[in-house]
């Protein structure tokens, strides 16, 4: 059980409409990424599913029951909280006991379930502390074992990494996926972190201004992205986009000019493709290779990042700025210039309105970093 | 020295290393000394008041430690007498007790001769003063008025007004600080605006108010209109504004209904507020005078402030009585400030109050 059916789900605050028709079914035991930049909308669905706010239009569904006007309380679904929100004033095991004595249930059940989500999370040693006196990680596996006790329908979890140290915050995840893979119920995860969401989600949900741009397995918006907004939001560094256009083209092949007036023949698959028209070629800076051909895109690099495992290149090619990232050490200085074989990386192809005209396999795909 | 004596006295001093007497240093003690006097003087001058007889507290000049003329019994006198230092008219002093006196003539005799009577002139004679504490000044007005009576129901007003006090406002700061509904900031200003209309202004209305539904003479009409108080409003609202809404959403996903919401998580998270009001409230209402003055009117219900003014008569005002009450009545709201007043710093400092 943990269905959740979002059917045109709108929500506004007064005059400012914050979601705007969204529609999303979340499987049974899901683990569902809202992911989006700040501002767009995430955390709110999040607070209207959990029925912390009320939804202005639209329907949403919990296992087949439309719980629009139902109160959070009565929805069975327990949420964790950016902040934590523990109960400053309680002890560890009161926090975790309090959603349970609040329906009533009998003290040694309380007791039974309190103590199991206690050695679940290995939080037994400070049962009787205040949150006050624990680390940002041991509040977070607190906040986790809140919502662990009541044995909800779903999980809703707000950016609970976000108050975590960057070490911290790699072991917590590999912990959480566990914990899933454990519990295997239905968890919706909030993040503007799209590492955390790569990792994390069965599905991810891109989120920009109020509206799912795409939803999705995070190799699908990997690979395939909808639409421009997407494919540079999925992967970091962020892909990089080239202006050109398609001068001519033929079933199976299609000549893309860029800015430089580089051409590229490239298999355009069934996309409705027109001569002459004006398109944005996006690649990702993993798949980019430095080519021994002179002519091959010349690029003037500015910033070079020497990370050790890898090189990441800032530069500018055709007028328009780049960033590759190339295996190993490289030595290269500012201003020095080089080629890059834009042939062989997989490119995606976007027209006018940024929607995603077609993407190729390239020659020799690496493993994304 | 120790560590606190070298902090009381450092000083500036001419060269800046604490050595001699900076201006500052001068202008700082006396302004410190000052300051020390017109607070602690007239506190200490009640507390060593109260304990003088009548008739010390209406001699001139005063002292400011209670002194009596020391008595003693003589043979053949059937009441104690005063002792006096006597200076003979052969030259010497001795110490002799006044039998009667008459004009500026002392007739005394010696304690330890009585048969003798020795004339003195009353400028030649100065009285053996001895200190003395009356404290029938304190055991009296227990004993043969209803001071305990007085006690009873100050205690009662203020215990039941600052409960009270408590709850009332603390829901109203809860709805005004957590519910967003349509008015809150205009319910708010009014809430506010009332601290501008002083009691005077509403004491006849208030009045008929209490009168009409027959709380005149009774405890609780000085109790209920005073319960609500914009100050303790606000106090706790701009307490209760720093408390996280998440946490209050979190105690919804827990189940938690709206009552739980208050009692449970934001009163215990408002402590530190309510423990500032509830020090406003104790010293608002034991020291309370003029309300409890106009409601009650039977003297078994009089409170502590308005029993102490029974002790000023139109003819005779027993100041003895009236001092030594009056430490009695201090003493629970400097208790109140000496325990509490962490509390109260930190209360005001946290409510953005000055």
């Amino acid at each position: 059980m943990g269905q959740i059916k979002l059917t045109n789900v709108k929500k506004s605050f007064g005059a400012v409409d914050v979601l705007h028709d969204i529609n999303l079914h979340i499987d049974d035991g899901e683990l569902v990424v809202f992911v989006g930049p700040s501002g767009c909308g995430k955390s709110t669905l999040l607070r209207v599913i959990a029925g912390l706010e009320k939804v202005t239009g639209g329907s949403l569904e919990i296992d087949g029951r439309r719980v629009n006007d139902v109160t959070a309380a009565e929805r069975g679904l327990a949420m964790v909280f950016q902040s934590y929100a523990l109960y400053p004033h309680m002890t560890v095991r009161q926090n975790l006991a309090f959603g349970l004595e609040n329906s009533k249930m009998p003290k040694a059940e309380i007791a039974e379930r309190v103590g199991e989500a206690a050695r679940m999370l290995e939080i037994e040693p400070y049962m009787d502390r205040r949150p006050g006196q624990l680390s940002g990680g041991q509040r977070q596996r607190v906040a986790i074992g809140r919502a662990i006790v009541r044995r909800p329908v779903a999980f809703l979890l707000d950016e609970p990494l976000s108050n975590l140290d960057a070490e911290l915050r790699v072991s917590t995840r590999a912990e959480l996926a566990a914990l899933h893979a454990r519990l295997s119920s239905t968890m919706i995860y909030v993040t503007h972190d799209q590492v955390e969401a790569m990792t994390l989600a069965d599905r991810i949900v891109v989120m920009r201004a109020g509206r799912i741009e795409q939803v999705g397995t995070p190799l699908e918006l990997y690979n395939m992205p909808a639409n421009r907004f997407v494919a540079g939001f999925i992967g970091a560094p962020h892909m990089n986009f080239l202006r050109g256009d398609i001068v001519e083209h033929t079933p199976g092949t299609a000549i893309l000019s860029l800015a430089g007036g580089y051409r590229i023949a490239v298999d355009p698959g069934t996309a409705p493709v027109t001569d002459g028209q004006k398109v944005t070629v996006g690649v990702r800076p993993q798949h980019l290779t430095v080519s021994r051909d002179t002519a091959s895109p010349k690029v003037r690099l500015g910033l070079v990042e020497a990370l050790g495992a890898e090189t990441v290149v800032h530069g500018e090619i055709y007028g328009e700025r780049l960033m590759a990232v190339l295996p190993g050490q490289q030595g290269y200085r500012p201003g020095d210039e080089i080629h890059l074989d834009l042939q062989a990386a997989p490119l995606h192809v976007f027209d006018e309105q940024d929607l995603r005209l077609f993407s190729t396999a390239g020659a020799k795909a690496k493993a994304p970093v | 020295m120790g560590a606190a004596a070298r902090f009381i006295f450092r000083r500036r001093g001419s060269n800046g290393r604490g050595k001699g007497w900076h201006w500052t240093d001068i202008v700082t003690w006396v302004w410190l000394v000052c300051g020390l006097l017109i607070m602690f003087g007239p506190a200490v001058w009640l507390g060593f008041s109260s304990f003088k007889t009548p008739a010390a507290l209406a001699e001139f000049p005063p002292t400011i430690l209670p002194y009596v003329t020391q008595e003693v019994r003589v043979e053949g006198y059937d009441k104690p007498l005063a002792l006096y230092e006597a200076t003979l008219e052969g030259g010497g002093t001795r110490v002799l007790a006044e039998v009667r006196r008459i004009g500026i003539v002392s007739q005394m005799v010696d304690p330890n001769a009585p048969g003798e009577i020795i004339k003195v002139n009353i400028a030649d004679r100065a009285p053996v003063r001895t200190m003395s504490f009356a404290t029938e000044n304190y055991t009296q007005p227990f004993v043969q008025f209803d001071f305990v009576q007085y006690l009873w129901n100050s205690v009662f007003v203020t215990v039941m007004a600052t409960l009270i006090t408590l709850v009332v406002n603390s829901m109203a700061a809860f709805a005004l600080s957590k519910y967003e509904f349509r008015g809150r900031s205009v319910a708010m200003l009014i809430i506010l605006a009332t601290l501008m209309v002083p009691l005077s202004v509403i004491m006849v209305p208030l009045y008929s108010i209490i009168s009409t539904i027959g709380l005149f003479n009774n405890l609780w009409g000085v109790i209920l209109p005073t319960v609500a108080t914009p100050t303790g409003v606000f106090i706790l609202r701009q307490y209760m504004l720093t408390i996280p809404d998440e946490l209050i959403d979190a105690a919804r996903m827990d189940k938690a209904s709206e009552w739980q919401i208050y009692w449970r998580i934001v009163l215990p998270l408002a402590a530190p507020a309510l423990a500032v009001l509830a020090i406003f409230s104790v010293v608002w209402r034991w020291n309370d005078f003029l309300w409890p003055l106009i409601v009650l009117s039977r003297r078994e219900l009089y409170t502590l402030q308005v029993g102490l003014s029974i002790y000023a008569g139109e003819l005779n005002v027993q100041w003895h009585f009236i001092l030594a009450m009056t430490v009695v009545t201090m003493i629970p709201v400097v208790l109140v400030f000496i325990f509490l007043q962490r509390f109260i710093t930190t209360g005001i400092a946290g409510a953005g109050l000055k």
